[in-house]
């Protein structure tokens, strides 16, 4: 120990490390040093990012089940149109005819619960009338729509009889005199049953009638007008062919079965004929959507605040709390950005588990509203996915502060004060 | 970190005028005044006085846990001052090995996994700290308590833990702060008995105190008194 020693600079000296997983396992040690305390805070989180989760999952279901009740009826309707039948297009011979068969070439496409063709039949300005009862004040005779329909049609257009039948295939093929009325027309003829088989005239043709149609839930034109078997119509008044065919899909199908009826019905010139679809189920949903969910995204928002808000409270407290450990690890080696590391891993930690808990309630709740309701829960997956790394975040953002405080805390006073 | 010479042995702790002053309000108090002392390796130093006379701001600063407000402290040589806090952090986790009065063992883990606690700070690689902590625990007759939590410890053993992880790292400094103040005069002597075991080996060690048991067995005794070095026997 003689002579002057000749200082060194530190340049080469290591500084402190430190693995991440070391890191991992003493805020997973820190976090279950009081687990009584960490339930606590991490319930903030939980109740923020579940009521986040429910929020979403309930509004996509509540608009899911809006647009099912509201729109079935329309989403499993399509028509196709024959407006092109009345004039002659550019090429002069361009007419083209629904074809008699168009009821079974639809049935065949999958996604088709019913068809039905039907267009008005020229009768000639021929009034109608029932058997006349001699009544000199009362009118007795009627212009009236006559209606050629396909047998499918019925059902095509969800329609309901108030009595009697509806005609079939037979009826049709063999040109039978029969007739089926709608109940306003009914009405009007003063026909109310059917089991004495009354006759109405078209013009001076008889025809039985053989049903009332009490209700239809789409056409409802037709409720005013006599309607014939298609085969009846073309065989007394020369009908040539149906302008529209009503189908009926299953929900879900009804794009892809526009496209393709147009197809079925004019394979070659598929563009002449008009197709009336529903519009896109999601465009409607979307906008419930959004109605649902601004209020209650924000309710949300405001519940994760706050658990962030506890987070960062808990995690302040323990800070100041473990002042003596942080001198200690400080002592033992640990530089500023390992004591802050561990203190931001904790709070992201507790974020995450609260996220990973909220998330599972959230579903969970989603479900049991829907349970309730008998409503179809529906919940986009990307949400439970995401609400974890939400709550993680949160947590992150939460324990910035605290970290930071702890820090700055010098090692010595931190050890006094420990 | 050679020595600029082969004649010369660089000392482990050497402070040159070192001096550190608080700031209490607009009053800067010194806590200690122009110091300088040299500790060789190997030595068994005891740092004496009364309280406030900058017993444990000599200790701290030796320590890196604190920087003098003026003067030059070299440790092993190196000029502290141009270390950064990383550095100064890296080398308290490799070199140098504390004791506290109060033991600040972690209350929620196990004495093992207080041991452990200075190796994840010192790169010692995972597989070798169990073992290198059950051969610290042995060295300090603490076998049969390493799985209890330092709450279930009486004082003498929670100082041996306490050893025991200042140990583990094999630092070339261990620093000790009043390390029988807690402890009744049996286990204070068996404390002595350790340390005497620790500088047989080799070890460097200062160890602050006002028992004069203690700087008995030392080599030599700073007295400190209002910030100065009083004795330097």
């Amino acid at each position: 120990m003689t002579g002057i020693v000749m200082p060194v600079n530190g340049e080469e000296v290591a500084p402190a490390k430190m693995s991440l997983r070391d890191l991992a396992a003493e805020a997973v040690a820190g976090i279950f040093a009081r687990p009584g305390r960490t339930v606590l805070t991490v319930l903030g989180t939980v109740l923020g990012i579940g009521a986040l989760v429910a929020t979403l999952g309930v509004a996509k279901t509540a608009g899911n089940q809006i647009v099912g009740r509201f729109d079935e009826l329309a989403a499993t309707s399509v028509v196709v149109t024959n407006e092109q039948g009345f004039f002659f297009g550019p090429g002069g011979d361009s007419r083209i005819e629904i074809p008699a068969d168009a009821e079974s070439r639809l049935l065949r496409l999958n996604g088709v619960t019913a068809a039905g063709s039907f267009g008005s039949v020229e009768v000639g300005g021929a009034l109608v009338r029932s058997v006349p009862i001699p009544d000199p004040l009362a009118q007795t005779e009627f212009q009236m729509s006559v209606y050629a329909a396909s047998p499918g049609l019925l059902d095509a257009v969800r329609g309901d009889l108030a009595t009697g039948r509806w005609f079939d295939w037979g009826h049709s093929e063999r040109g039978d005199r029969i007739v089926v009325l709608g109940t306003g027309a009914a009405q009007r003829l003063n026909i109310t049953r059917v089991d004495q088989q009354p006759v109405v005239f078209i013009g001076d043709d008889a025809y039985v009638v053989i049903g009332i149609v009490d209700s239809v839930r789409r056409q409802p034109e037709l409720l005013n007008g006599l309607i014939l078997p298609e085969g009846t119509a073309r065989q007394e008044y020369g009908y040539t062919s149906a302008t529209t065919v009503q189908i009926d899909v299953e929900i879900g199908a009804a794009t892809l079965i526009a496209e393709q009826a147009a197809v079925a019905l004019s394979p070659n010139e598929p563009t002449l004929l008009r197709v009336q679809k529903p519009p896109e189920p999601q465009d409607l949903r979307r906008d419930v959507e959004g109605d649902v969910n601004a209020l209650f995204l924000v309710l949300g928002g405001v519940s994760l605040l706050v658990g962030a808000i506890g987070i960062a409270n808990v995690t302040l407290v323990s800070v100041l709390e473990r002042v003596g450990e942080i001198g200690l690890r400080r002592a033992l080696g640990a530089a500023r950005r390992h004591v802050a590391g561990q203190f931001l891993m904790e709070s992201t930690a507790m974020g995450l588990v609260g996220g990973i808990i909220g998330a599972s309630l959230g579903v969970l709740l989603v479900v049991g509203i829907s349970a309730a309701r008998t409503w179809t829960p529906v919940l986009d997956p990307v949400v439970p996915l995401v609400a974890p790394v939400v709550g993680a975040v949160t947590g992150l953002f939460a324990g910035l502060y605290p970290a930071l405080r702890a820090a700055a805390l010098e090692p010595v006073e931190a050890l006094r004060s420990g | 970190m050679a020595p600029p010479g082969d004649d010369v042995v660089v000392p482990v702790v050497e402070l040159r005028d070192v001096s550190r002053t608080f700031a209490a309000g607009d009053v800067s108090v010194p806590a200690l005044s122009d110091v300088s002392m040299k500790v060789g390796q190997g030595e068994y130093v005891a740092v004496v006085g009364p309280s406030g006379s900058g017993k444990s701001t000599m200790l701290n600063l030796v320590g890196l846990l604190d920087r003098p407000s003026k003067g030059t402290y070299l440790f092993e040589g190196i000029d502290t001052s141009t270390l950064d806090e990383g550095q100064r952090a890296g080398l308290r986790s490799r070199r140098i090995g504390f004791v506290f009065q109060s033991f600040h063992l972690l209350a929620h883990r196990t004495v093992i996994e207080n041991v452990m606690l200075s190796t994840i700070y010192n790169g010692m690689p995972r597989s070798d700290r169990v073992p290198s902590a059950e051969t610290s625990l042995l060295r300090v007759g603490l076998g049969n308590r390493m799985d209890f939590l330092p709450t279930k410890l009486s004082g003498g053993e929670r100082q041996r833990v306490a050893i025991a992880r200042a140990l583990v790292t094999r630092p070339a400094l261990l620093l000790a702060d009043e390390p029988t103040g807690n402890l009744d005069s049996t286990t204070g002597g068996a404390m002595l008995g350790l340390f005497d075991e620790l500088r047989a080996d080799g070890l460097t060690l200062i160890v602050v105190t006002h028992d004069s048991q203690v700087s008995a067995h030392a080599d030599r005794a700073i007295h400190l008194r209002d910030g100065r070095i009083e004795v330097l026997t």
